[in-house]
C-alpha cells in the first residue's frame, strides 16, 4: 500500500510512467520483456541517462549546461579524427578527451562562478564555440571512422551469459556511473551542492567554497558528456550530427524526474529514471504506429502533462504540511508520506522554496 | 536625466559603440567602409528580425521565464501568412490577423501552461515548441504558399539606409517601453518577476502580466515570422529553426542586462544587444571569416560581453524617484533624501549592498 501510494506521489511519478510505458511497449510488442532484447534497451538508453546524470549535478546547483550536446558531438569529431584505424591510439586518445571534457567543464565553472556570468549564457557560448571550432577544424565533414577496438565500447559487451546472453559494456559503464553519482550526493560534496542549489547564499555563510564546488559540477557534467560521446562513437558513427539537441534531452529527462529546474531539490535515481522514460516513450511512439511527423508533439505533450502533474501534486500536499516541514523533504521517493498530516489552518505557500520554484533560474 | 546612472543599459550602449569602433576599423583594414549606406542598411536589416524576437523575449524574461517556442512559433507563421495571402494583395489583412490570432492563442496556451499548471517555462514552451513541430511535420511538407509583391515590399523597401522592417521593429520597441515604464501591467511584471510571493502579498494579481507577457512575445515572433515570409517569398516550415532565433534571442536579452531571474531590465538593452550581434555577423561577413568560425567568435563574445558587467555592482533596479519612476511629483524632496536613505540601508544590511552583483 505504502508503495502504491509512492508511486502516485509526485516523487514517484516518475517511474510510475516507466511501468506503464515499459508495460505498454510489452503488451505491443511481446518479446521486448525477453532479457536480452531488454539489455539492448538499456544499451540504447545509456548515452542519455550517462548525461542526464552529468546534468543533474549542475541543475540541483541551480545551474544550466547547454553545452552538453556541442560536446559530445566534438568528441565524437576528435575520436573519428584522431584514433583512425589505430588500435594503440585508442588509449591516449580516450584519456585526451576526457581530459579536454574536464577542461571544457572547468572553463565553464569559472566562467560562471569567478566571472558571475549567468551558466545559461556561459554554456550557451560554450556551445556555439564548440559547435563552431570543430567544424572548422574538420571543415564541416566529419571523416574518419574510429578502429574497432574504441567502437567496442560503445557497442560491443560480454557475451555467451545465461539468461540475458549479451551484456553490453555500456550498461556497465551507466551501472558504474550511476553507483558513482549516488556515492557523491551522499558524499559531503553533494550534501553541500543541494544546499547550494537550495539557497546559495547562506551556504556561503556557512563556508562553503562555493566556486570550486559549483565548478566541480560542471566538470562532472562534461565529462559525463565526454562518456556518452564514447558510447555513440560505438553504435552511431561518426557524424556531425550526433549529440544533436541531446542538451535539451537531458535536462528534459531530469526535470521529468522530478528534479527542481533553479536547484535544491531533486533524487538522482529519479533523474536517471527520466531518461528512461524519454527513451520508451520514444520507442512507445515507434512501434505503436504513431505517425513519424506527430511524434514530437505526443512526447511534447506528455512531458508538459508529466511536468504539470508532479508540479500540482507536489503543492498541493505541500499545502497541507505543517509550516515545520524539513527542506528535505521528498528528497526521494521514501520520503514520508504528509497528505494525512492536516494542520488545523491550511498554510499559503510561503516557504522559501515555494518562491525558488516558480522562479526557476 | 539629469543625473547619469550607470546602469546596464549605458554599458551595453558602451559595448556596442567599442563593437563598432573595432569593427570599423577591421572593415577599414580590408579597403571596405563600415558607414557606407549599404553596409549600414545590412546592420539595421540584419537588426530587424531578431530584433522583433528579442523585444518579446524580454518581455517573458523580465517575468522570470523564458520561451523557447518562438523559433516554431515564427516557422508557423511564415507558413500561415504565406499561404493565406496565397499570392493575393487583397488577402494581406486578413492573413496578418490569422496569423496573429494563431500566435496570440499560442502565446496563450504558453502563459496558462506557465502560470496555471506551474510547469517551469523552460520545460512549457520547450514542449509546445515539441508540439509545434508536429503541427508543422503534419500540415506542410515544405515551403509553401506565395507572397504577393505588395506584402514582399515591406521586407525590401527602406526610408534612405534604414528598412521599413527596422523602422517597424524600433516603434514596437517604443511601444514596449511605454507598456514597460507607464503602464500598470508593466509595473506589475516587473513586480512578479522579481518576487512573486512578494508581488501577491503586495495585491499583485501574479497571473495576467505573466500570460500577457507571453502573448505579446508569441505575437512578436508571429510578426518576425511575416518579416521572413515577406523577405523569402514563401512561408518555409523550417527558417525559425534554422536561425537559432530562440537561444540568440536570450542571449540578446541578457546582453542587454536584463536579468534571467526577471525583474530587471530594459528594452533599450536588448535593442543594444541586437546590435552587437548584427555589427559582429556584418564585420564577420565583409572579412570573409569562416562560417563556422563565426559561431565561436559568436560564443566568445556573448559570454564576454556579459561578463563586463556582471562582474561589478551595477545598479539594475528601475529608479524609484525621479523620472521614470513609480513616484513622480516630488523629485526634489527625493533627491535631497537619497543620500541619507542610501546610507540608512547600507547600514543596515551590508550585503543588500553588494547583493546586485552576486548572481
Amino acid at each position: 500500500m505504502n508503495a502504491l501510494r509512492t508511486l502516485v506521489s509526485p516523487r514517484g511519478a516518475v517511474f510510475l510512467l516507466l511501468i506503464v510505458l515499459l508495460v505498454t511497449v510489452t503488451i505491443l510488442n511481446p518479446t521486448f520483456a525477453e532479457p536480452g532484447q531488454f539489455m539492448r534497451y538499456i544499451q540504447r538508453v545509456a548515452p542519455v541517462a550517462i548525461i542526464a546524470i552529468g546534468q543533474y549535478f549542475v541543475i540541483i546547483a541551480g545551474e544550466f549546461d547547454l553545452s552538453q550536446g556541442s560536446l559530445i558531438t566534438a568528441q565524437v569529431i576528435i575520436a573519428g579524427n584522431l584514433v583512425g584505424q589505430d588500435d594503440s591510439r585508442t588509449v591516449p586518445v580516450l584519456l585526451l578527451m576526457l581530459v579536454f571534457g574536464a577542461l571544457v567543464g572547468l572553463v565553464n565553472g569559472l566562467l560562471t562562478t569567478l566571472l558571475q556570468v549567468p551558466s545559461f549564457i556561459v554554456t550557451l557560448g560554450m556551445m556555439l564555440a564548440l559547435l563552431g571550432g570543430v567544424m572548422w577544424w574538420t571543415g564541416g565533414a566529419a571523416t574518419g571512422n574510429p578502429a574497432d577496438s574504441f567502437r567496442q565500447i560503445g557497442r560491443g559487451g560480454i557475451r555467451d551469459l545465461p539468461l540475458i546472453d549479451f551484456l553490453p559494456w555500456s550498461v556497465l559503464i551507466l551501472a558504474g556511473w550511476l553507483a558513482l553519482g549516488i556515492w557523491l550526493t551522499k558524499r559531503p560534496y553533494g550534501k553541500v551542492l543541494i544546499a547550494l542549489g537550495d539557497n546559495a547564499r547562506a551556504t556561503r555563510y556557512a563556508g562553503a567554497r562555493s566556486w570550486w564546488i559549483t565548478t566541480r559540477a560542471f566538470i562532472i557534467s562534461s565529462v559525463s558528456a565526454t562518456v556518452s560521446g564514447v558510447l555513440l562513437v560505438g553504435y552511431a558513427g561518426v557524424h556531425p550530427s550526433v549529440g544533436r539537441g541531446y542538451e535539451f534531452i537531458a535536462i528534459t529527462a531530469v526535470v521529468l524526474g522530478g528534479v527542481v529546474l533553479g536547484g535544491g531539490r531533486g533524487w538522482i535515481v529519479a533523474a536517471v529514471a527520466g531518461a528512461f522514460v524519454l527513451e520508451a516513450l520514444f520507442l512507445v511512439l515507434n512501434i505503436s504506429g504513431v505517425p513519424s511527423s506527430l511524434r514530437d508533439a505526443v512526447q511534447g505533450v506528455i512531458i508538459i502533462a508529466a511536468v504539470a502533474y508532479s508540479g500540482v501534486v507536489f503543492r498541493a500536499r505541500r499545502r497541507t504540511t505543517p509550516a515545520t516541514a524539513s527542506p528535505d523533504q521528498g528528497k526521494g521517493p521514501d520520503a514520508p508520506e504528509r497528505t494525512g498530516a492536516h494542520t488545523s489552518a491550511p498554510r499559503p505557500a510561503l516557504t522559501p522554496e515555494g518562491v525558488a520554484e516558480t522562479r526557476g533560474d | 536625466m539629469k543625473r547619469m546612472r550607470v546602469d546596464s543599459t549605458v554599458i551595453v550602449l558602451g559595448i556596442l559603440l567599442l563593437t563598432i569602433v573595432v569593427g570599423a576599423i577591421l572593415v577599414a583594414t580590408v579597403g571596405r567602409s563600415f558607414f557606407s549606406p549599404g553596409n549600414i542598411r545590412d546592420i539595421l536589416t540584419g537588426m530587424s528580425v531578431l530584433g522583433l524576437v528579442a523585444i518579446g523575449q524580454t518581455l517573458v524574461v523580465l517575468g522570470a521565464s523564458l520561451d523557447l517556442s518562438v523559433t516554431y512559433v515564427m516557422s508557423l507563421a511564415s507558413l500561415i501568412g504565406a499561404t493565406t495571402m496565397a499570392g493575393n494583395p487583397a488577402n494581406i489583412p486578413w492573413a496578418v490577423t490569422l496569423t496573429l490570432l494563431v500566435c496570440a492563442a499560442i502565446g496563450l496556451a504558453n502563459g496558462l501552461i506557465v502560470t496555471v499548471l506551474k510547469v517551469n517555462g523552460f520545460i512549457a514552451t520547450l514542449g509546445v515548441g515539441l508540439i509545434l513541430q508536429g503541427v508543422l511535420n503534419t500540415s506542410f511538407q515544405g515551403s509553401a504558399g506565395a507572397v504577393p509583391w505588395e506584402f514582399q515590399l515591406i521586407g525590401a523597401t527602406g526610408v534612405g539606409p534604414v528598412p521599413v522592417s527596422t523602422i517597424i521593429m524600433l516603434a514596437l520597441a517604443v511601444v514596449v517601453w511605454f507598456l514597460l515604464s507607464r503602464t500598470r501591467t508593466g509595473a506589475h511584471l516587473f513586480a512578479v518577476g522579481g518576487d512573486p510571493e512578494v508581488a501577491r502579498l503586495s495585491g499583485v494579481r501574479t497571473r495576467p502580466p505573466l500570460i500577457a507577457a507571453h502573448v505579446m512575445c508569441s505575437l512578436f515572433a508571429g510578426l518576425a515570422g511575416l518579416l521572413l515570409a515577406s523577405r523569402l517569398g514563401v512561408g518555409s516550415p523550417t527558417v525559425g529553426q534554422q536561425g537559432g532565433y530562440a537561444l540568440l534571442s536570450i542571449a540578446a536579452v541578457v546582453l542587454g542586462g536584463t536579468l534571467l531571474l526577471g525583474g530587471r531590465g530594459s528594452i533599450w538593452g536588448t535593442i543594444g544587444g541586437v546590435a552587437i550581434f548584427a555589427v559582429l555577423d556584418n564585420v564577420m561577413s565583409v572579412m570573409q571569416v569562416n562560417p563556422f568560425l563565426k559561431d565561436v567568435v559568436r560564443g566568445i563574445v556573448i559570454v564576454a560581453a556579459v561578463a563586463v558587467y556582471s562582474r561589478r555592482a551595477v545598479v539594475r533596479r528601475r529608479s524609484r524617484f525621479g523620472p521614470g519612476g513609480t513616484r513622480t511629483g516630488g523629485d526634489d524632496a527625493a533627491r535631497a533624501a537619497a543620500p541619507a536613505m542610501a546610507a540608512a540601508s547600507a547600514a543596515l544590511d551590508p550585503a543588500v549592498a553588494s547583493e546586485g552583483g552576486a548572481r
